[in-house]
C-alpha cells in the first residue's frame, strides 16, 4: 500500500512515531557508559584473573616471576595441596578441616538467627504488646554498638555457661550478633503486609503460630532469601568472632587460611595460597551468583498484593 | 431480641476520641448499613465489633451474649475487608475453608460448606486459582464468600464494593441484597456511598465524629432527617437549604411565604424563631405538577447539567442558590424564566442555632 508508507514519512525525512521506539544502540550515551562499567570491572576482576593463573602454575613457574602469563603447564597440584594437606601450625591436614568446621558453624547459626529474627519481626509488626516499641528500639541500638565492647563480656559470659572454645558457643554468638538487623528486615516486611490480612486470619480462628507459619512465613520467601545470603555470607566469611571464640580444632575456614598464609615455615608458595584463598571465597562466591535475581527480588520486594 | 448490641462504646486513639459513647442495636435478621464521611470511626466501630480492636470503655452483646472479651472467632462473626485481605498464598479453596480448618471441622462437611458457598457466589471455576489471579470482582465474591462459609449469625461488611467500578458494584450489590433475603442473617454493612445505603438497608445508621447522629429506615434518614447534617448529607444533589423566619404557622424568606399549618412539627413549635428550611431538588415541581403545589415563585436558571435521566438546574431563589431536578427531556436554557412549585409539607424545618429538626 504505497499511501501508509507515504504516511510513515513526515516530509523531511523523519519517521511518524509509530510502535516501538527505535533503540538508539551504539549512541555516544551508551559507549560511554558501557565503556565505563567494563573498565571498572576489569579493574576488580583482574586480581582474580592473577590469583586463578598463579593457583594454576608450579612454583618453578612462578618464580619466573610473570605473574600475568597464563600457566604454560596447568597443575591442580596446589588446590589438592591446599584442601588436603597445606601446614597451619602443627597440623597438616589442609583447609579441609575448615571447612567441615565453618559449614558446622553456618548451617545452625544461619537457621536459628533467621527463624528467631523471623518470629521477632513478626511479633513486633502484628502483636504490638505493651513495650514493644522499647524493646525494637534497645534491639536497633544493639546494631550499633561496636562488636569490640562485647567481645570480652562475651567470652566471660561464654566461659561461665561452659561454652567457650565450642562451636556451640560460637553459634550463638553469630545468632545474637545477627539479630538486630535481621529482625529489623522482617519487622519491616511483616509491617508491610496490610493490617486486614492478619484480622481476617483471626476472624477466622487463627491463632499466633497458624497465622505465622500458615499466612506470614509462606508470605516472606523474598526476605528468608535476603537474610539467609546476609548470614550466610557474613558467618563464612567471620575471621574475628571465629578467632576469639573458638579453640585451634574448631577453628572456620577463614582462620585457617590466615593461618595457611602467615605459616613462616619453608618457602611461600604463592600457588597453594592463592588455590586456599580461592577455595575460602567459593561459598559466597556462589552463594551470590546463584541468587543474585533473588537477592534483588527480596530487597526491592515493597507491599504485597493480595 | 437484639442480635447485636452495643453499650456505650468508646475509643480513643492517643487523644482523639474516636468512638464516643456509642448505642447501637441491631435486630436478629436486620440489615444495618453504617453510613458516614470518611473517617468518621465505621471501621473502627466494625472493628471493635469483631474483637480486632479493643475499645476504651464500652460492651458488646451478640446473640444476647457479653462478647467483649471475647476473641474474634468466638463471636460467631463473619466479616468482609475493605481490601479483602485474601491469603495471597493460598488458593481459593484454601482460603475459603482456612476457619473451618482452624475450628477443627471435618474434611467431608468442609468440602461440603465450600462447594455450596462456590457454587451460590459462582466461583466454582476459581477454586484451584490463587488471588492474584482473579479480577477485583472475583476476589470481592471470594472474600464475601469466606465469610459466608462459616455460617456465622452475624455478618460485617466494610466497604465491600468500594473497590470496583460503578456498573459490577451495582451488580453486586443485588447479589448481596438477594443473598441476605436468602439466608436472613444479621448484617451490618458500612458504606459511604449513599446509593448502597438506601438500597440495602433495613435500617441506617448515620455516624458523624464518632457518635450516632440518626438511626433509621431509609424512609426516615431520607424524608425525615433530624438535623442539619443528616439532611444535608443524604442525597446527591444535596438538599438546598433557605434561612428564614419562623412567624405564626408560616416560614418567611423575603417575599417567599411558606404555610406550614400542616406541617408536622416534632419539638414543639418554636414560634416567631429563625429557622432554617430544607428542600430536596427533587421535590419540585415545574410544568403541568404546578397545579397541585402549594406555593410557587418565579426563579431564573443559572446553569443547566444534564445528567441523562434527569437534569439538574441551578437558579436562584430569593438571592440564595437553589438546584431543581427536573426529567431529563426538559427545555431549559440559561437565563429562562421557570415557575416553581414548592409543597412545604416534603420539606424539613431545622432550628438555625442548634440546627436540629422542628
Ligand atoms: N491505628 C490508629 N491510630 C490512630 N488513629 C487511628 C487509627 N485507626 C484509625 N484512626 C483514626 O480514627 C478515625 C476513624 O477511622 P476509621 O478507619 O474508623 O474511619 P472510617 O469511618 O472507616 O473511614 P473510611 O470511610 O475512610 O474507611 C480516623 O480519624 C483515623 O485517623
Ligand atoms: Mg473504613
Amino acid at each position: 500500500m504505497p499511501d501508509k508508507s507515504m504516511s510513515d514519512w513526515c516530509s523531511d525525512g523523519q519517521r511518524v512515531p509509530d510502535g516501538p521506539r527505535p533503540s538508539s544502540g551504539f549512541s555516544r550515551r551508551n559507549v560511554m557508559i558501557y565503556g565505563t562499567l567494563l573498565v571498572i570491572a576489569l579493574y576488580y576482576l583482574f586480581p582474580l584473573y592473577v590469583m586463578i593463573v598463579t593457583s594454576l602454575k608450579g612454583m618453578p613457574e612462578i618464580r619466573i616471576g610473570n605473574i600475568f602469563s597464563p600457566p604454560v603447564d596447568i597443575t591442580f597440584q596446589p588446590w589438592v595441596k591446599a584442601w588436603s594437606s597445606a601446614c597451619t601450625g602443627l597440623d597438616c591436614d589442609g583447609l579441609s578441616r575448615g571447612f567441615w568446621n565453618s559449614v558446622r558453624i553456618l548451617i545452625p547459626s544461619t537457621i536459628l538467627s533467621v527463624a528467631i529474627a523471623s518470629i521477632n519481626g513478626y511479633v513486633l509488626a502484628n502483636w504490638r504488646f505493651r513495650g514493644a516499641d522499647l524493646f525494637f528500639t534497645i534491639l536497633i541500638i544493639g546494631a550499633f554498638i561496636p562488636y569490640q565492647v562485647m567481645i570480652y563480656p562475651l567470652v566471660i559470659l561464654l566461659r561461665e555457661m561452659g561454652l567457650y572454645g565450642s562451636l556451640t558457643g560460637l553459634v550463638l554468638v553469630h545468632t545474637v550478633f545477627g539479630m538486630p538487623i535481621l529482625t529489623l528486615l522482617f519487622r519491616n516486611y511483616f509491617t508491610s503486609v496490610p493490617e486486614e490480612l492478619f484480622r481476617a486470619a483471626r476472624v477466622d480462628g487463627a491463632g499466633f503460630w497458624q497465622i505465622y507459619f500458615q499466612i506470614m512465613l509462606p508470605m516472606s520467601l523474598p526476605i528468608i532469601v535476603v537474610a539467609t545470603i546476609l548470614q550466610v555470607t557474613g558467618i563464612w566469611n567471620d575471621f574475628l568472632f571465629g578467632v576469639i571464640y573458638t579453640k585451634p580444632e574448631n577453628y572456620p575456614m577463614t582462620v585457617q587460611l590466615n593461618n595457611i598464609v602467615n605459616s613462616v615455615r619453608g618457602v611461600k608458595e604463592y600457588n597453594v595460597n592463592m588455590a586456599a584463598a580461592l577455595l575460602t571465597a567459593g561459598v559466597p562466591l556462589i552463594i551470590y551468583i546463584a541468587s543474585g535475581k533473588l537477592f534483588m527480588r527480596g530487597i526491592t520486594a515493597g507491599a504485597v498484593k493480595g | 431480641m437484639p442480635s447485636v448490641e452495643i453499650k456505650g462504646l468508646d475509643l480513643r486513639y492517643s487523644s482523639a476520641r474516636v468512638l464516643q459513647d456509642l448505642n447501637l442495636e441491631v435486630m436478629k435478621g436486620e440489615f444495618m448499613v453504617l453510613l458516614g464521611s470518611s473517617g468518621c470511626g465505621k471501621s473502627t466501630l466494625l472493628n471493635c465489633i469483631a474483637g480486632l480492636v479493643e475499645p476504651d470503655a464500652g460492651q458488646i452483646h451478640i446473640n444476647g451474649r457479653n462478647v467483649t472479651w471475647d476473641e474474634p472467632s468466638a463471636r460467631g462473626i463473619g466479616m468482609v475487608f475493605q481490601s479483602y485481605a485474601l491469603y495471597p498464598q493460598m488458593s481459593v479453596e484454601k482460603n475459603l475453608s482456612f476457619g473451618l480448618r482452624n475450628a477443627g471441622v471435618d474434611k467431608i462437611e468442609i468440602d461440603r460448606r465450600v462447594r455450596h458457598i462456590a457454587g451460590l457466589l459462582q466461583i466454582e471455576p476459581l477454586l484451584k486459582r490463587k488471588p492474584a489471579a482473579l479480577s477485583g470482582g472475583q476476589r470481592q465474591r471470594v472474600a464475601i464468600g469466606r465469610a459466608l462459609v462459616r455460617d456465622a449469625d452475624v455478618f460485617l461488611f466494610d466497604e465491600p464494593l468500594s473497590n470496583l467500578d460503578a456498573k459490577l458494584r451495582a451488580k453486586l450489590r443485588v447479589e448481596i441484597k438477594r443473598l441476605h433475603l436468602e439466608h436472613g442473617n444479621t448484617m451490618i454493612y458500612v458504606t459511604h456511598d449513599q446509593i448502597e445505603a438506601m438500597t440495602l438497608a433495613d435500617r441506617i445508621a448515620i455516624l458523624k465524629e464518632g457518635k450516632i447522629v440518626q438511626t433509621g429506615t431509609p424512609d426516615d434518614i431520607y424524608n425525615r432527617p433530624v438535623n442539619r447534617y443528616v439532611a444535608d448529607f443524604i442525597g446527591t444533589p444535596s438538599m438546598n437549604f433557605l434561612d428564614g423566619e419562623l412567624l405564626g404557622r408560616s416560614f418567611l424568606r423575603g417575599h417567599l411565604e411558606l404555610p406550614l399549618a400542616d406541617y408536622p412539627f416534632i419539638h414543639g413549635q418554636c414560634a416567631d424563631c429563625s429557622a432554617m428550611i430544607g428542600i430536596r431538588p427533587e421535590h419540585i415541581v415545574t410544568g403541568k405538577d404546578l397545579n397541585e403545589a402549594t406555593v410557587t415563585t418565579q426563579v431564573v436558571v443559572d446553569m443547566v447539567e444534564p445528567m441523562g435521566a434527569d437534569t439538574l438546574v441551578h437558579t436562584r431563589l430569593e438571592g440564595t442558590a437553589f438546584q431543581i431536578r427536573m426529567t431529563g427531556q426538559a427545555q431549559v436554557r440559561k437565563n429562562d424564566r421557570l415557575l416553581i412549585g414548592i409543597d412545604p409539607l416534603r420539606a424539613s424545618l431545622f432550628d438555625r442555632e442548634s440546627g436540629l429538626r422542628l
